[in-house]
């Protein structure tokens, strides 16, 4: 019915929402997406790395990004500049220096639409084995430092004071976006992959009152906005990260107008 | 005092910010089934000397023993981001996994059980502050550390909610850190009294404290009464030993 490469990229992408889902919930609690679009912008230094020495895109990307989480908490600690002009320098140094280097790569054709916007072309079978081993891996350790993690969310003082030990799990968490970045960059493009994380889980706040529901809400958001997205970029010949984010912009409208409804029904 | 009792002991600890001691020399250790309170004017350190004890600050002069690790807390000032939908049972079992009917009991004795399943963000300030109250207690811990726990809670709460202290520490057995600035009521219960300005400006019995001088500066000649009013209560309370739900 479906062309092999359509039911990989459906394979892959059910694979990342399922992650994207409960880390997404996280990046919208903690504020973080800006520090997820830095390690996103980052991403490209690690694909060019990866096309210069002939390694795997994923690991290079978790790599890199790695890299500039370390280098940023280094920089908070050590300058008194503000947490948003260290993510903006970081994130445009990152790319531009990462654009330079393909520059300097004339031997190696890019796709560079494809880097930005993701390619469902590009998907083969063992992009999907390095998506559902390193998603669950993500997921385990996810679950592990959950309640440290969730805690410290809150209130960080009272996780603290009860000996959760909080900075660990950020830390921990840290790498879990950059590993979460490394194994969707094909798929969704380093461009759109915060809107990945974001978009379902702002759309399943409208429709939650406890943090276990946004979480299933996120994952469910994120499943259909993966499934919606591809069938209509295979339809409409559009690319399929920004398919996938504007399927899930429309699933967030629609979270929307729920909440209008059910303030006129209180009425 | 048998050492075994002791829960936390702070020697001689200071804490330093932006090269101002916050507080500076501060020892003082809590035992089991007893209630330290903190008291003295704003900015002396009350506070800072808890999250000493506790361990946020940990850039610290001296040194913090700690014999414990089921500890509750009830911070001074706590702000929840509202981009999470949190209800009050949700929160309950924020640090610890807390059974079902654990929490019930620990909302009902603060008096805040038909709150449960309400979102943490509709609370008015005194029903946030007996949930966070409800959420320290839950947990049976073996030191309790509560920063101000009655702020904004009407008259009639205060009063029981320090009765509920005072129980817990007894049924429990646990050791409570309180810092207050209500002489009034906290002088009923405490077994010890811990004065600070920036130093530990005079500590011993509430009778002991109340008479000191560096206290009666600190406090005024007025506050001084409170204290020795409320001692000789507490003196008439040990005449019919055991019978704590007098009056």
């Amino acid at each position: 019915m479906f062309d092999d490469f359509f039911i990989r990229a459906l394979v892959a992408g059910i694979g990342i929402a399922l992650v994207t889902g409960p880390l997404g919930c996280f990046v919208v609690w903690r504020r973080l997406s800006y520090f997820g679009d830095t390690l996103a912008h980052s991403a490209l230094l690690g694909v060019t790395l990866a096309y210069t020495f002939d390694l795997n895109i994923a690991l290079s990307v978790f790599i890199i990004s790695s890299i500039i989480a370390l280098i940023l908490i280094q920089l908070q600690r050590k300058t008194n500049l503000p947490g948003d002009a260290l993510l903006g320098l970081l994130a445009h140094s990152s790319l531009a220096v990462g654009l330079v280097v393909i520059g300097f790569l004339t031997f190696i054709r890019f796709d560079i639409m494809g880097l930005l916007f993701g390619d469902i072309l590009a998907v083969n079978t063992k992009d999907i084995f390095i998506i559902w081993t390193g998603g669950t891996i993500i997921l385990i350790v996810l679950k592990l430092i959950w309640k440290p993690l969730f805690a410290s969310t809150v209130n960080y003082e009272l996780a603290e004071a009860e000996g959760l030990n909080p900075d660990r799990a950020k830390a921990i968490f840290t790498i879990l976006m950059a590993a979460v970045i490394a194994i969707s960059i094909k798929m969704v493009g380093l461009l759109l992959i915060t809107g990945m994380l974001i978009i379902p889980a702002a759309m399943a706040r409208n429709i939650s009152d406890s943090p276990q529901k946004m979480v299933l809400y996120s994952v469910i958001g994120g499943l259909l906005s993966v499934v919606l997205g591809l069938f209509s970029s295979l339809e409409f010949n559009t690319s399929s990260g920004p398919s996938i984010i504007v399927a899930s912009l429309i699933l967030f409208i629609l979270s929307l107008l729920n909440i209008k409804q059910s303030i006129k029904l209180k009425n | 005092m048998n050492s075994d009792n002791i829960l936390v002991k702070l020697n001689n600890v200071g804490f330093r910010q932006n090269e101002k001691y916050l507080v500076e020399g501060v020892s003082l250790q809590v035992e089991k089934g007893k209630i330290i309170t903190l008291i003295g004017p704003n900015g002396s350190g009350k506070s800072t000397t808890a999250k000493i004890a506790l361990g946020i600050y940990k850039n610290i002069e001296g040194s913090v023993e700690k014999y414990t690790n089921k500890i509750g807390y009830v911070p001074q000032k706590i702000s929840i981001d509202w981009t999470l939908p949190l209800r009050v049972s949700d929160f309950m079992i924020l640090t610890d996994n807390i059974k079902n009917n654990e929490i019930n009991d620990a909302l009902s004795l603060t008096g805040v059980m038909h709150l449960k399943n309400k979102n943490l963000g509709n609370l008015s300030g005194g029903e946030f502050q007996r949930v966070l109250l409800a959420r320290a207690i839950s947990k049976k811990p073996e030191l309790l550390v509560l920063d101000e726990p009655v702020q904004g809670v009407d008259y009639a709460g205060e009063i029981a909610l320090y009765e509920l202290i005072k129980k817990i520490s007894d049924t429990l057995n646990c050791g409570i850190l309180l810092i207050s600035h209500d002489l009034h009521t906290v002088m009923t219960a405490t077994d010890h009294v811990v004065c600070l300005n920036g130093h530990v400006c005079c500590s011993g019995s509430p009778i002991d404290v109340a008479k000191n001088n560096e206290y009666k500066t600190l406090f005024g000649e007025q506050a001084s009464q409170i204290l020795s009013v409320y001692e000789h209560k507490h003196d008439h309370e040990h005449s019919i030993e055991g019978d704590i739900k007098k009056n």
